[in-house]
Protein backbone atom coordinates (compact mmCIF):
# COMPACT_ATOMS: atom_id res chain seq x y z
CA UNK A 1 0.00 0.00 0.00
CA UNK A 2 1.50 3.06 -1.10
CA UNK A 3 -1.46 5.40 -0.35
CA UNK A 4 1.10 8.62 -0.01
CA UNK A 5 2.76 8.19 -3.50
CA UNK A 6 -0.84 7.47 -5.58
CA UNK A 7 -2.58 10.49 -4.10
CA UNK A 8 0.75 12.71 -5.05
CA UNK A 9 0.38 11.57 -8.68
CA UNK A 10 -3.02 12.62 -8.58
CA UNK A 11 -2.67 15.66 -7.19
CA UNK A 12 0.15 16.68 -9.40
CA UNK A 13 -1.98 15.94 -12.23
CA UNK A 14 -4.76 17.95 -10.92
CA UNK A 15 -2.34 20.99 -10.83
CA UNK A 16 -0.26 20.40 -14.04
CA UNK A 17 -1.92 20.78 -17.07
CA UNK A 18 1.61 19.26 -19.12
CA UNK A 19 1.36 15.92 -16.87
CA UNK A 20 -2.50 15.94 -17.99
CA UNK A 21 -0.86 16.45 -21.65
CA UNK A 22 1.09 13.02 -21.00
CA UNK A 23 -1.55 11.17 -19.53
CA UNK A 24 -3.89 11.45 -22.08
CA UNK A 25 -1.09 10.22 -24.56
CA UNK A 26 1.59 8.30 -22.59
CA UNK A 27 -0.22 7.72 -18.84
CA UNK A 28 3.00 5.20 -18.08
CA UNK A 29 5.57 7.77 -18.54
CA UNK A 30 3.91 9.29 -15.21
CA UNK A 31 4.51 6.58 -13.13
CA UNK A 32 8.40 6.45 -13.29
CA UNK A 33 7.97 9.25 -10.10
CA UNK A 34 6.35 6.90 -7.84
CA UNK A 35 6.96 4.10 -6.08
CA UNK A 36 3.15 2.35 -6.56
CA UNK A 37 2.20 -1.67 -6.29
CA UNK A 38 0.79 -3.33 -9.30
CA UNK A 39 -2.75 -2.89 -8.13
CA UNK A 40 -2.08 0.81 -7.84
CA UNK A 41 -0.23 1.25 -11.39
CA UNK A 42 -2.92 -1.01 -12.53
CA UNK A 43 -5.74 1.15 -10.94
CA UNK A 44 -4.42 4.31 -12.25
CA UNK A 45 -3.67 2.79 -15.87
CA UNK A 46 -7.14 1.53 -16.50
CA UNK A 47 -8.40 4.92 -14.81
CA UNK A 48 -10.61 2.22 -12.34
CA UNK A 49 -11.89 5.18 -10.14
CA UNK A 50 -13.74 3.00 -7.92
CA UNK A 51 -11.15 0.74 -7.44
CA UNK A 52 -8.58 4.36 -6.18
CA UNK A 53 -11.28 5.17 -4.24
CA UNK A 54 -11.03 2.03 -2.12
CA UNK A 55 -7.59 2.11 -2.37
CA UNK A 56 -8.45 5.26 0.12
CA UNK A 57 -7.77 8.23 -2.16
CA UNK A 58 -9.09 11.35 -0.82
CA UNK A 59 -12.55 12.33 -3.22
CA UNK A 60 -10.86 15.92 -3.40
CA UNK A 61 -8.28 14.25 -5.35
CA UNK A 62 -10.26 12.08 -7.39
CA UNK A 63 -13.33 13.94 -8.44
CA UNK A 64 -10.93 15.96 -10.60
CA UNK A 65 -9.38 12.79 -11.87
CA UNK A 66 -12.61 11.39 -13.16
CA UNK A 67 -13.41 14.46 -14.42
CA UNK A 68 -10.16 14.54 -16.27
CA UNK A 69 -11.26 11.17 -17.31
CA UNK A 70 -14.23 12.33 -18.51
CA UNK A 71 -16.23 10.54 -15.99
CA UNK A 72 -19.76 12.48 -15.17
CA UNK A 73 -20.35 13.50 -11.62
CA UNK A 74 -23.61 10.89 -11.57
CA UNK A 75 -21.66 7.86 -12.66
CA UNK A 76 -18.25 9.07 -10.67
CA UNK A 77 -20.37 8.61 -7.73
CA UNK A 78 -21.98 5.07 -9.11
CA UNK A 79 -18.20 3.77 -10.25
CA UNK A 80 -17.49 4.10 -6.50
CA UNK A 81 -20.67 2.20 -5.16
CA UNK A 82 -20.37 -0.60 -7.42
CA UNK A 83 -16.77 -0.46 -6.62
CA UNK A 84 -17.72 -1.34 -2.81
CA UNK A 85 -19.75 -4.50 -4.36
CA UNK A 86 -17.47 -5.55 -6.31
CA UNK A 87 -13.67 -4.69 -3.97
CA UNK A 88 -15.26 -4.82 -0.29
CA UNK A 89 -15.22 -1.40 1.60
CA UNK A 90 -12.17 1.18 1.49
CA UNK A 91 -8.83 0.00 2.76
CA UNK A 92 -7.27 3.30 4.06
CA UNK A 93 -7.69 6.72 4.38
CA UNK A 94 -10.23 9.14 6.09
CA UNK A 95 -13.64 8.32 3.81
CA UNK A 96 -15.05 4.97 4.45
CA UNK A 97 -18.63 4.66 2.81
CA UNK A 98 -21.45 5.71 5.46
CA UNK A 99 -24.14 4.76 3.04
CA UNK A 100 -25.58 1.21 1.46
CA UNK A 101 -23.82 0.96 -2.12
CA UNK A 102 -27.62 0.39 -2.93
CA UNK A 103 -28.68 3.89 -2.21
CA UNK A 104 -28.53 6.58 -3.97
CA UNK A 105 -28.33 9.79 -2.24
CA UNK A 106 -28.02 12.39 -4.67
CA UNK A 107 -26.65 12.11 -8.23
CA UNK B 1 -8.69 50.93 9.29
CA UNK B 2 -10.66 47.82 10.87
CA UNK B 3 -12.16 44.53 10.32
CA UNK B 4 -15.56 45.70 8.52
CA UNK B 5 -17.44 42.64 7.11
CA UNK B 6 -18.04 39.37 8.64
CA UNK B 7 -19.86 36.56 6.92
CA UNK B 8 -19.57 33.09 6.01
CA UNK B 9 -21.17 30.82 3.08
CA UNK B 10 -20.74 27.71 1.17
CA UNK B 11 -18.49 26.52 -1.40
CA UNK B 12 -19.08 23.38 -2.73
CA UNK B 13 -18.35 22.97 -6.12
CA UNK B 14 -21.99 21.99 -7.13
CA UNK B 15 -23.74 25.32 -6.19
CA UNK B 16 -22.37 26.24 -9.47
CA UNK B 17 -20.85 22.93 -11.27
CA UNK B 18 -24.34 21.17 -10.88
CA UNK B 19 -26.78 24.31 -10.78
CA UNK B 20 -28.96 22.74 -13.38
CA UNK B 21 -29.33 20.07 -11.47
CA UNK B 22 -31.09 21.71 -8.25
CA UNK B 23 -34.60 22.49 -8.01
CA UNK B 24 -35.19 25.71 -9.42
CA UNK B 25 -36.92 27.47 -6.46
CA UNK B 26 -33.98 26.20 -4.16
CA UNK B 27 -31.24 27.41 -6.25
CA UNK B 28 -32.77 30.97 -6.89
CA UNK B 29 -33.35 31.20 -3.23
CA UNK B 30 -30.07 30.27 -2.35
CA UNK B 31 -28.23 32.71 -5.39
CA UNK B 32 -30.41 35.50 -3.68
CA UNK B 33 -29.41 34.89 -0.43
CA UNK B 34 -25.96 35.16 -2.11
CA UNK B 35 -26.65 38.15 -3.49
CA UNK B 36 -27.59 39.50 -0.30
CA UNK B 37 -24.29 38.74 1.12
CA UNK B 38 -22.72 40.56 -2.44
CA UNK B 39 -24.39 43.94 -1.71
CA UNK B 40 -23.73 43.83 2.45
CA UNK B 41 -19.93 43.04 1.61
CA UNK B 42 -20.00 45.70 -0.93
CA UNK B 43 -21.48 48.27 1.15
CA UNK B 44 -18.87 47.78 3.67
CA UNK B 45 -16.72 49.23 1.17
CA UNK B 46 -13.73 47.12 1.71
CA UNK B 47 -9.96 47.75 0.63
CA UNK B 48 -9.62 43.70 0.69
CA UNK B 49 -11.42 40.87 1.91
CA UNK B 50 -9.49 37.79 3.77
CA UNK B 51 -11.46 34.82 2.24
CA UNK B 52 -10.62 31.71 4.26
CA UNK B 53 -11.32 28.75 2.97
CA UNK B 54 -10.75 24.75 3.60
CA UNK B 55 -8.91 23.83 0.67
CA UNK B 56 -8.45 20.86 -1.04
CA UNK B 57 -5.44 19.76 -2.42
CA UNK B 58 -5.03 22.58 -5.07
CA UNK B 59 -2.06 24.22 -3.09
CA UNK B 60 -0.98 21.95 0.61
CA UNK B 61 -0.33 18.48 -0.10
CA UNK B 62 0.54 16.03 2.90
CA UNK B 63 4.28 16.69 1.86
CA UNK B 64 4.26 19.57 3.40
CA UNK B 65 0.80 20.47 5.19
CA UNK B 66 0.40 24.05 7.35
CA UNK B 67 -2.59 24.12 9.65
CA UNK B 68 -3.01 27.84 8.59
CA UNK B 69 -1.65 29.49 5.61
CA UNK B 70 -2.45 33.36 4.64
CA UNK B 71 -1.74 34.50 0.75
CA UNK B 72 0.70 37.92 0.76
CA UNK B 73 1.37 37.54 -3.22
CA UNK B 74 0.81 39.87 -6.20
CA UNK B 75 -2.15 37.88 -7.97
CA UNK B 76 -3.52 34.56 -8.00
CA UNK B 77 -5.27 32.66 -10.44
CA UNK B 78 -8.23 30.43 -10.58
CA UNK B 79 -10.28 27.95 -10.83
CA UNK B 80 -7.65 25.01 -10.72
CA UNK B 81 -10.56 22.80 -11.65
CA UNK B 82 -11.76 22.48 -15.27
CA UNK B 83 -13.88 25.82 -15.63
CA UNK B 84 -16.62 23.85 -17.78
CA UNK B 85 -16.90 21.49 -15.20
CA UNK B 86 -17.09 24.29 -11.95
CA UNK B 87 -18.55 26.29 -14.80
CA UNK B 88 -16.54 29.25 -13.02
CA UNK B 89 -14.07 30.99 -15.68
CA UNK B 90 -10.95 31.77 -15.72
CA UNK B 91 -9.86 34.50 -13.88
CA UNK B 92 -6.87 36.33 -12.32
CA UNK B 93 -7.38 37.38 -9.13
CA UNK B 94 -5.36 40.89 -7.45
CA UNK B 95 -3.78 40.52 -4.87
CA UNK B 96 -2.44 42.60 -1.50
CA UNK B 97 1.14 41.69 -0.71
CA UNK B 98 1.79 44.60 1.20
CA UNK B 99 -1.35 44.70 3.60
CA UNK B 100 -0.56 40.44 3.54
CA UNK B 101 2.61 40.97 4.83
CA UNK B 102 1.73 43.18 7.70
CA UNK B 103 -1.48 41.63 8.28
CA UNK B 104 0.65 37.60 8.76
CA UNK B 105 3.65 39.51 10.72
CA UNK B 106 0.90 40.26 13.22
CA UNK B 107 -1.26 36.88 13.38
CA UNK B 108 2.21 35.67 13.81
CA UNK B 109 2.72 37.10 16.99
CA UNK B 110 0.11 34.67 18.58
CA UNK B 111 -0.39 31.66 15.60
CA UNK B 112 2.45 29.86 13.54
CA UNK B 113 0.47 31.02 9.63
CA UNK B 114 2.31 29.51 6.98
CA UNK B 115 2.65 32.59 4.20
CA UNK B 116 2.02 31.95 0.44
CA UNK B 117 3.30 34.11 -1.93
CA UNK B 118 1.18 31.81 -4.91
CA UNK B 119 -1.94 30.01 -4.43
CA UNK B 120 -4.13 28.71 -7.08
CA UNK B 121 -7.75 29.21 -5.74
CA UNK B 122 -9.65 25.80 -6.38
CA UNK B 123 -13.59 26.09 -5.58
CA UNK B 124 -13.18 27.02 -1.64
CA UNK B 125 -12.39 30.74 -2.85
CA UNK B 126 -13.47 30.48 -6.64
CA UNK B 127 -17.48 29.54 -5.63
CA UNK B 128 -17.21 32.24 -2.81
CA UNK B 129 -15.60 34.99 -5.30
CA UNK B 130 -18.05 33.75 -8.15
CA UNK B 131 -21.07 35.28 -6.42
CA UNK B 132 -19.43 37.80 -3.78
CA UNK B 133 -17.31 39.47 -6.83
CA UNK B 134 -18.78 38.76 -9.84
CA UNK B 135 -16.84 41.41 -11.92
CA UNK B 136 -13.55 40.74 -10.19
CA UNK B 137 -12.97 43.94 -8.80
CA UNK B 138 -12.08 43.54 -5.43
CA UNK B 139 -8.26 42.60 -3.57
CA UNK B 140 -8.14 39.35 -2.06
CA UNK B 141 -5.84 37.70 0.47
CA UNK B 142 -6.49 34.21 0.75
CA UNK B 143 -6.47 32.37 3.89
CA UNK B 144 -6.08 28.57 4.90
CA UNK B 145 -7.30 26.08 7.58
CA UNK B 146 -6.11 22.60 6.31
CA UNK B 147 -9.67 20.62 7.21
CA UNK B 148 -9.06 18.00 4.96
CA UNK B 149 -5.85 15.94 5.78
CA UNK B 150 -5.31 14.72 9.18
CA UNK B 151 -4.25 15.68 12.16
CA UNK B 152 -6.28 18.28 12.18
CA UNK B 153 -6.19 22.33 13.88
CA UNK B 154 -8.11 21.76 17.19
CA UNK B 155 -11.06 24.21 17.14
CA UNK B 156 -9.30 26.29 20.07
CA UNK B 157 -6.89 27.23 18.03
CA UNK B 158 -9.04 28.03 14.76
CA UNK B 159 -10.61 30.26 17.44
CA UNK B 160 -7.51 31.97 18.39
CA UNK B 161 -6.19 32.10 14.63
CA UNK B 162 -9.71 34.13 14.72
CA UNK B 163 -8.78 36.00 17.04
CA UNK B 164 -5.61 37.11 15.60
CA UNK B 165 -6.74 37.82 12.20
CA UNK B 166 -9.10 40.43 13.76
CA UNK B 167 -6.57 41.86 15.85
CA UNK B 168 -4.15 41.67 12.98
CA UNK B 169 -6.67 43.93 11.17
CA UNK B 170 -7.67 45.99 13.46
CA UNK B 171 -4.22 47.17 13.59
CA UNK B 172 -4.26 48.04 9.71
CA UNK B 173 -4.83 50.91 8.34
CA UNK B 174 -7.01 49.68 5.67
CA UNK B 175 -10.40 48.42 5.58
CA UNK B 176 -10.83 44.70 5.98
CA UNK B 177 -13.13 42.11 5.10
CA UNK B 178 -13.39 38.57 5.96
CA UNK B 179 -15.23 35.76 4.61
CA UNK B 180 -15.04 31.93 5.70
CA UNK B 181 -16.08 29.50 3.29
CA UNK B 182 -16.89 25.90 3.92
CA UNK B 183 -19.54 23.45 4.76
CA UNK B 184 -21.63 21.92 7.67
CA UNK B 185 -22.44 18.19 7.72
CA UNK B 186 -21.27 17.11 4.54
CA UNK B 187 -19.66 13.85 2.51
CA UNK B 188 -18.68 15.38 -0.47
CA UNK B 189 -17.11 13.53 -3.72
CA UNK B 190 -17.93 10.05 -1.81
CA UNK B 191 -20.69 7.85 -2.63
CA UNK B 192 -22.43 9.52 0.33
CA UNK B 193 -22.00 12.73 -1.49
CA UNK B 194 -25.66 14.26 -0.86
CA UNK B 195 -26.25 12.98 2.52
CA UNK B 196 -26.70 16.21 4.80
CA UNK B 197 -27.62 15.92 8.29
CA UNK B 198 -29.84 19.07 8.85
CA UNK B 199 -30.63 18.88 12.51
CA UNK B 200 -26.81 19.11 13.31
CA UNK B 201 -26.30 22.04 10.55
CA UNK B 202 -28.99 24.29 12.15
CA UNK B 203 -27.47 22.89 15.70
CA UNK B 204 -24.06 24.25 14.75
CA UNK B 205 -25.66 27.58 13.07
CA UNK B 206 -27.05 28.15 16.17
CA UNK B 207 -24.32 28.50 18.27
CA UNK B 208 -22.38 30.31 15.79
CA UNK B 209 -25.33 32.98 15.67
CA UNK B 210 -25.15 32.68 19.13
CA UNK B 211 -21.44 33.24 19.45
CA UNK B 212 -21.26 30.48 21.87
CA UNK B 213 -17.45 29.98 22.11
CA UNK B 214 -17.86 27.27 24.29
CA UNK B 215 -20.62 25.41 22.51
CA UNK B 216 -18.49 25.86 19.44
CA UNK B 217 -15.33 24.53 20.31
CA UNK B 218 -17.26 21.28 22.13
CA UNK B 219 -17.29 19.19 19.14
CA UNK B 220 -14.78 16.32 19.24
CA UNK B 221 -13.75 15.21 15.81
CA UNK B 222 -14.56 12.19 16.40
CA UNK B 223 -18.53 13.53 16.76
CA UNK B 224 -17.91 15.74 13.73
CA UNK B 225 -16.88 12.89 11.84
CA UNK B 226 -19.64 10.30 13.11
CA UNK B 227 -22.20 13.21 12.60
CA UNK B 228 -21.18 15.33 9.61
CA UNK B 229 -18.95 13.69 7.86
CA UNK B 230 -14.98 14.33 6.72
CA UNK B 231 -16.68 17.52 5.54
CA UNK B 232 -18.09 18.49 8.49
CA UNK B 233 -14.22 19.44 9.69
CA UNK B 234 -14.52 22.58 7.43
CA UNK B 235 -17.02 24.00 10.61
CA UNK B 236 -13.37 25.54 11.65
CA UNK B 237 -13.28 28.25 9.51
CA UNK B 238 -16.67 29.55 10.44
CA UNK B 239 -15.41 29.23 13.90
CA UNK B 240 -12.79 31.43 13.08
CA UNK B 241 -14.82 33.97 11.67
CA UNK B 242 -16.82 34.03 14.81
CA UNK B 243 -14.03 34.33 16.71
CA UNK B 244 -12.65 37.47 14.24
CA UNK B 245 -16.45 39.19 14.20
CA UNK B 246 -17.38 38.76 17.95
CA UNK B 247 -20.82 39.61 17.88
CA UNK B 248 -23.71 37.91 16.96
CA UNK B 249 -24.78 36.21 13.63
CA UNK B 250 -27.60 36.73 11.59
CA UNK B 251 -28.17 33.36 9.22
CA UNK B 252 -29.48 34.83 5.82
CA UNK B 253 -29.68 31.51 4.14
CA UNK B 254 -29.75 27.65 5.03
CA UNK B 255 -31.39 24.86 2.90
CA UNK B 256 -30.08 21.22 2.59
CA UNK B 257 -29.62 20.90 -1.33
CA UNK B 258 -28.33 17.46 -1.95
CA UNK B 259 -26.80 17.80 -5.35
CA UNK B 260 -24.96 20.58 -4.39
CA UNK B 261 -23.99 18.41 -1.51
CA UNK B 262 -23.97 20.80 1.35
CA UNK B 263 -26.28 22.49 3.46
CA UNK B 264 -26.38 25.91 1.82
CA UNK B 265 -25.61 28.58 3.78
CA UNK B 266 -25.12 32.23 3.82
CA UNK B 267 -24.71 34.48 6.77
CA UNK B 268 -23.15 37.54 8.36
CA UNK B 269 -21.56 38.43 11.92
CA UNK B 270 -21.93 41.58 13.92
CA UNK B 271 -18.53 42.96 14.39
CA UNK B 272 -18.06 43.99 18.03
FE1 LIG C 1 -14.69 22.15 1.16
Amino acid sequence: MSLYQLSKLLFRLNRDPQAQAVFLSKPETLLADYNLTEEERQAFLSRDVGLLYILGVNGQILMHFAALCGIEWSDYLQRMRDAIKQYGPVRAGIYAMTTSPDEKVAG
Amino acid sequence: MSLVFAGITSHAPGITGRADRASEAQKNAFYAGLERLRAALEASRPDAVIILAAEHFANFFMNNMPAYAMGMGEEYDGPIEDPEWLRIPHRVVKGAPDLGRRLIANILQTVDVAYAEEWRFDHGVMVPLHFLDPNNRMTIIPANINCQGPPLTPLHRAWAFGKAIRRAADAAPERIALVGTGGISHWPATPDSGRINEAWDREFLDRWARNDKDAMLSYTDEETYRDAGQGGFEIRTFITTAAAAGGKGDVWYYEPIPIFAVGCTAAVMEIV
